[in-house]
């Protein structure tokens, strides 16, 4: 008998924006100059919180902070296409897309710096909690994605995780969920290439992550994740066929994690200067910056302004963080259960 | 009023929530078309629909996580998941997160949702069928674990657990399931979560057990003046009662099926040492399973605590 074929697939990748500044005016998202020009200010108030957060912890004034640099075209891209009535199921480096969301910076860094209350996300935002636990925040989109269907809530269902998260089951059971319901649910893999030590070719054989949706029946595809248009478009799309009921996609934003795992790693232990300075050169933010010099928006008076703002919004950030009073004891009993146990609250009593 | 088994009353708790609360949603393998491996949910899809009622691809942890997914965004899943060894894949979702997510989101998010799973021995099924592990459930701050003993206390302590807040671990002994038969109210009624019931009264020897153990003890404890407490609730567990009634007795006993080593007697018998050591006229004695898995069918009369087990601890207590 011949071999019958059941299945032969494609895997597009999505470019709009070249390392020249070059966009692809047919592939250019519908963006006013003042969106893309706040699409950039994003992203530089991304980069400076984040270097700030790691000169916070090496001054012993937070706790260890995963750095998100290199990654603010993957997470503002992305986060630029929701509106406030989408949920967010974070990891734990996505600072970028709080921070397009308009998650207070105080916040932000009160969490890295050891503080529970600050994970009360503020109210008119849909956002989880930080999940440090990788992969395990897929399920639970899963199923928000689930009862916002049931409810029939016009809304997009969004989670973003790592590389490495795919290598988990929780990325597969949600996955093949996703499918086999047809759900509202936009997986955004931050392909930043590097689970601490490990690298993709260490987590998969796959050619793309994009290629995985194609087992589970839905559409994958990945997408420059330095390229913040190209970014913005498939997230815009995406979010547009949850919320018309067309199903799930999984967007790989193809990216690079350009400093340490966290502050507490040290990438100089396995990997080259050499690749890091490859990618150096593909910043996200410089290539915004020559498409918009390009359009005679940019100068770098402009960015020293904008980047001031961004600083003085950091700097108010930690201002604030730092005159919070310390929790008290019993804070520990915060939230717990909707009534402590009788036990819990003896214990309670004598903090 | 019907006399009804376990899996019958409910049956009739989830309908009876599910028609008077349309957050309450049914997920889990096998739960629609097939009504449940056990048929617990039987008829729940024709009359609720697919909707509300859904047969999920075989991923516990997925099925663990999309629950406080919905549960987040503010439904009352009923996740079901097929045997308690089975919920060992779901542990992260449960202990990392359903359990914690109240605390994590400092009272923004909360899990209100009923993990249904049948638990422990002597059923004659495969490994992994048969456990009865609820002491490791215990040690997580956030979660509650209730476990009937007979159809009348399923179903108020399922609906009690239907409308908490927070998570609840719902372990239903499947050696019960068809065993006994009950006047059940047809009427909606509570079971309170975190109260011990006194099955018996007596005033020589406390006997704590619950789940399927509560129907041998009450055997062995036939002919004794013993007080057996059925504590319903593991955690939070109902250690006002348990004093209350040592301090009467003098004597207790302790009986899980689940193993001797850091099971849940342990954690009664240091309460009461903490609380109530110089009413105590002899040892607190536990009578458990062994230290070993769970065996299959050949060897589970030797595993399970049986009633002459229980009736010696009671001699030695009483003879001390």
């Amino acid at each position: 008998m011949p071999e019958v074929l059941l299945a032969d697939f494609q895997v597009k990748r999505l470019e709009v924006l070249n390392e020249k500044g070059e966009a692809d005016p047919e592939l250019l998202p519908e963006l006013s100059d003042a969106q893309i020009w706040r699409l950039y200010e994003l992203m530089l108030l991304a980069r400076i919180f984040d270097e700030r957060a790691v000169a916070l912890q090496r001054e012993g004034r937070i706790g260890t902070y995963p750095p998100i640099r290199g990654q603010e075209a993957a997470q503002v891209g992305s986060a630029f296409a929701l509106t406030k009535q989408d949920w967010l199921f974070p990891s734990f480096r996505e600072m970028g897309a709080h921070l397009t969301l308009g998650y207070p910076i105080p916040q932000l860094l009160q969490y890295w710096g050891g503080d529970e209350r600050s994970q009360k996300v503020p109210v008119g935002l849909n956002i989880f909690p930080f999940c440090v636990a990788v992969g395990s925040q897929i399920p639970q989109a899963a199923g928000a994605a689930l009862a916002a269907r049931y409810r029939r809530d016009p809304v997009a269902i969004v989670t973003y995780f790592g590389d490495g998260a795919t290598s988990k089951g929780d990325f597969h059971e949600a996955m093949n969920l996703a499918g086999v319901f047809n759900l509202p649910l936009v997986f955004i893999c931050q392909n930043n290439q590097w689970a601490i030590s490990i690298p993709l070719k260490g987590q998969t054989a796959s050619a793309s992550l994009a290629q995985k949706a194609v087992a589970y029946g839905f559409e994958g595809v990945q997408v420059d994740g330095n390229d913040v248009f190209a970014v913005y478009r498939a997230t815009g799309q995406a979010v547009a066929k949850a919320r018309s009921g067309a199903g799930p996609t999984f967007i790989e934003c193809l990216t690079y994690r350009m400093a340490d795992h966290t502050t507490a790693d040290d990438a100089g232990r396995y990997r080259s200067g050499e690749e890091v300075a490859f990618w150096a050169a593909r910043d996200p933010i410089l290539r915004l910056e020559r498409f918009l010099e390009r359009r005679g928006l940019w100068s770098p008076q402009k960015r020293e302004e904008a980047a001031a703002q961004a600083a003085a919004l950091v700097d108010a950030g930690v201002a604030e963080m730092e005159a919070l009073p310390p929790p008290a004891a019993t804070e520990l009993f915060d939230e717990i259960l909707a009534t402590l146990t009788p036990r819990q609250a003896g214990q309670r009593k004598v903090r | 009023m019907a006399q009804l088994n376990m899996v019958q009353a409910i049956n009739q708790a989830l309908a009876q929530e599910m028609a008077r609360d349309d957050r309450v949603l049914l997920l889990g393998e096998d739960v629609g078309r097939d009504g449940g491996v056990f048929r617990v949910t039987e008829g729940l899809l024709e009359r609720f629909g697919r909707e509300r009622v859904l047969d999920t691809p075989l991923c516990e942890s997925g099925i663990m996580g999309a629950a406080i997914g919905m549960a987040a965004y503010g439904l009352r899943p009923v996740p079901e998941i097929q045997f308690l060894g089975f919920t060992y894949s779901a542990f992260e979702q449960l202990f990392a997160h359903a359990a914690r997510l109240r605390s994590r989101s400092r009272g923004r998010y909360s899990c209100p949702m009923v993990v249904r799973t049948p638990y422990g021995g002597g059923i004659k099924a495969p490994e992994l069928h048969e456990e009865s592990t609820e002491a490791l459930f215990c040690q997580v701050p956030g979660l509650k674990v209730v476990v009937p003993s007979g159809p009348y206390v399923a179903k108020g302590l399922l609906l009690a657990a239907l409308r908490d807040p927070d998570p609840v671990l719902f372990l239903e002994p499947t050696r019960l399931y068809r065993l006994l038969r009950e006047e059940v109210p047809e009427e909606e009624y509570l079971v309170e979560l975190g109260k011990a019931r006194v099955a018996r009264p007596g005033s020589s020897v406390t006997v704590v057990a619950w789940g399927s153990m509560l129907e041998r003890v009450l055997k062995a404890a036939e002919g004794y003046d013993a007080e057996v407490l059925d504590l319903l609730t593991l955690n939070p567990f109902d250690s006002e009662a348990i004093i209350a009634s040592v301090r009467k007795t003098g004597r207790l006993v302790i009986v899980h099926e689940a193993a001797k080593t850091c099971g849940l007697g342990a954690e009664i018998a240091a309460t009461v040492a903490e609380e109530a050591i110089l009413h105590l006229r002899a040892p607190i004695l536990r009578v458990t399973a062994p230290d070993v898995p769970v065996p299959l069918a050949k060897l589970i009369d030797h595993y399970l605590p049986g009633v002459q087990q229980i009736r010696t601890a009671i001699d030695d207590v009483l003879q001390y």
